[in-house]
C-alpha cells in the first residue's frame, strides 16, 4: 500500500519535470505572442542591449506591461502588402499538399498491393532520393526549370515539392495497416481494383493520408531553402521567406507577422496532434 | 524522374568548364576539394552531425524509456512536439536574442529543441513493440529491470535506433533553416556548413565548382544510405 503511494508519488514528480522542461521548450512561442503586444519602449528595453549593444540576452516580460495592439493594427490595416506573402504562402502549401496527394496517394497504394518486378530497387532508391538534401538536388532542379521556363515563378518551387518521396512513404504506411485478407475478400466477392482503392483503401488508409498531409502542411509552411534558390522575385516570396528580412528595430511588427504566421501552423497542430504522431510512426516503419 | 534525368547532365557537367563545354576531366574535383571554404564546411557539417545525432538520440531514449512508464502522457507529448510545429521564420527573432554569438553550441541546442519530439515519438513507438511476454519472462527469469533493459529491450529497438538516426540525419539539414536566417549566407567559420556553400556557389553561379561539390557529397551520401540500409536488412 505504501510502496504503491509512493510510486504514484514518484511517477508524479516525473511527470511535473517533464512538463516544466516541455513549457521551457515552449517558452519561444510564448514570447513570440508576448513580443507582439508590447509597446515600443518595452521592446526597446529588452532588445537593444543584444542588438545594438551586443551584450548577451537581458530579459523578458512574460506580462508585457502596457500591452497594446498597435502592431497589429499596423500590421493587418496599413500593410496590404503582408496579405500579399500571406497569400503566396497559403497558395504554395495548398498546391503542393493538393499535388502530392494525386502523385502520392495513388503510387503508395500500388506499392501497398501490387507486386511488381523491381519493386525494392525502386523503393530504395525512393529512400535515396527522400535522404538526399535539397542542396545536393538543388542544381538538377535549377536546369529543368529553367528548361521550362519556370524559374521565378511559384510552380519552380511546387512542382518538384510535389515529386517528393516523402509523403508516400507516410501514406505507404497507413495503406500497409490495412489486412491483406480483406481486401482479397473483395477481390473474390468480385470487386474491381478502382472499387476496392475507392472504396477499401481510401477509407481505411485515410489516417496516413491525413498523417501526410499534417506532416507536409507542417513542412512547406517553413519553406526557405526552395525560394530562397528558385524565387527572385521579392513579391513572390512567401511569408517565411519574408519574416526574417524585418529589422529588429521593427520588432514589435516581426513578433505580429510571426503570430499570424503562427496561427495556421498552430491550428493544423492541435486539429491534426494524433495524425501528426501517426505520420512520425509511419516515416519510422521498417520499409 | 524529375532528378534522376537531370542529375546524370550534372555529373556530365561536373567534367567540363562552364563557359566553352571543354572536357576538363577531374580539374573541377581537384578545385573544390583543395578549396579552403569547401573543406572547412566539411568538417563543421561533420562535426554537427557527429555532436548533434548522438546527443539527439540518446537524450530522446532517455526520455521515452522513463516516459513509456507513465500514463496520460500525451500532454507531454504535445509540448515536446510543438517546436516541429512552429515555423522557423516565426523564432528567429528569439533565435537570434538566445544565440547572439551563433556558435556551435546554439547550433545543436536548437537542433535538439526541433527535433526531440519526433525522436521521442519513434522511440515511444519503438518500446511499444517490444514483446511484453519477452520482459515478463525475462523478470520471471530473475532479471533487474537494469538488466532487463541491457539484454532485452535494447536488441530489440535496434530496428528502431536505424530508422531513427536515419531520419534524425534526414533532418540534421534542415538546420540550414536556422543558422541562414539567424546569421545570413556568410556566417562565422565556426558554423560555416556545406549548405552555405552550395548555396553561395550557387547564387555566384560557379558551376563548375557546384557540379563537382554535388557530384562528391552525393556519393559519400550514396554509400551511407547503402550502409545503413544494409545493416537494417540484416537485421530482419
Amino acid at each position: 500500500m505504501i510502496k504503491r503511494v509512493i510510486y504514484s508519488l514518484i511517477g508524479l514528480t516525473v511527470k511535473l519535470i517533464f512538463i516544466a522542461a516541455g513549457i521551457i521548450i515552449c517558452l519561444p512561442v510564448l514570447m513570440v505572442v508576448t513580443g507582439s503586444v508590447m509597446g515600443e519602449s518595452d521592446l526597446l528595453k529588452f532588445l537593444a542591449p543584444v542588438f545594438r549593444d551586443g551584450k548577451g540576452f537581458a530579459g523578458w516580460a512574460i506580462i508585457p506591461q502596457s500591452p497594446t495592439i498597435d502592431n497589429y493594427i499596423k500590421l493587418l490595416i496599413r500593410t496590404p502588402q503582408f496579405f500579399i506573402l500571406f497569400w503566396n504562402s497559403v497558395k504554395t502549401v495548398t498546391l503542393i499538399l493538393l499535388g502530392q496527394l494525386i502523385v502520392g496517394v495513388p503510387a503508395a497504394w500500388g506499392f501497398s498491393v501490387y507486386s511488381v518486378r523491381g519493386k525494392n530497387m525502386i523503393f530504395t532508391l525512393y529512400v535515396v532520393l527522400m535522404l538526399l538534401p535539397f542542396q545536393v538536388t538543388m542544381l538538377s532542379s535549377y536546369l529543368v526549370l529553367k528548361q521550362l521556363e519556370l524559374f521565378d515563378t511559384h510552380s519552380a518551387v511546387i512542382l518538384p515539392a510535389i515529386f517528393n518521396t516523402f509523403p508516400i512513404f507516410v501514406t505507404y504506411g497507413g495503406f500497409n495497416s490495412i489486412p491483406k485478407p480483406l481486401i482479397e475478400a473483395a477481390r473474390i466477392d468480385g470487386a474491381g481494383e478502382m472499387y476496392i482503392f475507392f472504396k477499401i483503401g481510401l477509407p481505411l488508409g485515410k489516417g496516413g493520408i491525413m498523417s501526410a498531409l499534417v506532416l507536409g502542411f507542417l513542412e512547406y509552411w517553413n519553406m526557405i531553402e526552395q525560394p530562397l534558390a528558385f524565387i527572385k522575385t521579392k513579391a513572390l516570396w512567401p511569408l517565411s521567406l519574408y519574416l526574417p528580412e524585418i529589422d529588429w528595430t521593427q520588432a514589435g511588427f516581426a513578433f505580429c507577422a510571426s503570430v499570424i504566421m503562427l496561427i495556421p501552423a498552430i491550428f493544423v497542430f492541435v486539429m491534426g496532434q494524433d495524425y501528426l504522431e501517426q505520420g512520425i510512426i509511419y516515416s519510422g516503419l521498417k520499409q | 524522374m524529375f532528378v534522376l534525368l537531370p542529375f546524370g547532365d550534372v555529373v556530365r557537367r561536373s567534367f567540363m568548364t562552364t563557359m566553352s563545354e571543354k572536357y576538363v576531366g577531374f580539374e573541377n574535383y581537384k578545385t573544390v576539394v583543395t578549396n579552403q571554404a569547401f573543406v572547412l564546411a566539411v568538417k563543421n557539417t561533420l562535426k554537427f552531425v557527429g555532436t548533434a545525432l548522438p546527443i539527439l538520440v540518446i537524450l530522446g531514449l532517455m526520455a521515452a524509456l522513463v516516459l513509456s512508464k507513465l500514463n496520460d502522457i500525451s500532454v507531454i507529448k504535445s509540448l515536446y512536439l510543438f517546436p516541429l510545429a512552429m515555423p522557423t521564420a516565426t523564432v528567429v527573432i528569439v533565435w537570434r536574442m538566445f544565440f547572439y554569438k551563433q556558435d556551435f553550441d546554439s547550433l545543436v541546442i536548437s537542433y535538439v529543441w526541433k527535433n526531440l519530439g519526433y525522436t521521442i515519438v519513434l522511440w515511444l513507438a519503438g518500446i511499444a513493440s517490444v514483446p511484453n511476454e519477452l520482459i515478463e519472462a525475462a523478470k520471471v527469469d530473475g532479471a533487474g529491470s537494469i538488466r532487463c533493459f541491457w539484454y532485452v529491450k535494447l536488441p530489440c529497438l535496434k530496428g528502431s535506433l536505424y530508422t531513427i538516426v536515419v531520419l534524425s540525419f534526414l533532418n540534421s539539414f534542415k538546420i540550414y533553416r536556422e543558422v541562414y536566417l539567424v546569421a545570413g549566407a556568410y556566417p562565422n567559420s565556426e558554423i560555416y556548413l556545406l549548405q552555405h556553400i552550395f548555396n553561395n556557389w550557387y547564387v555566384n553561379l560557379s558551376m563548375d565548382k557546384l557540379t563537382a561539390a554535388t557530384v562528391i557529397v552525393s556519393i559519400f551520401l550514396f554509400i551511407f544510405i547503402i550502409v545503413l540500409n544494409r545493416l537494417w536488412q540484416n537485421e530482419n
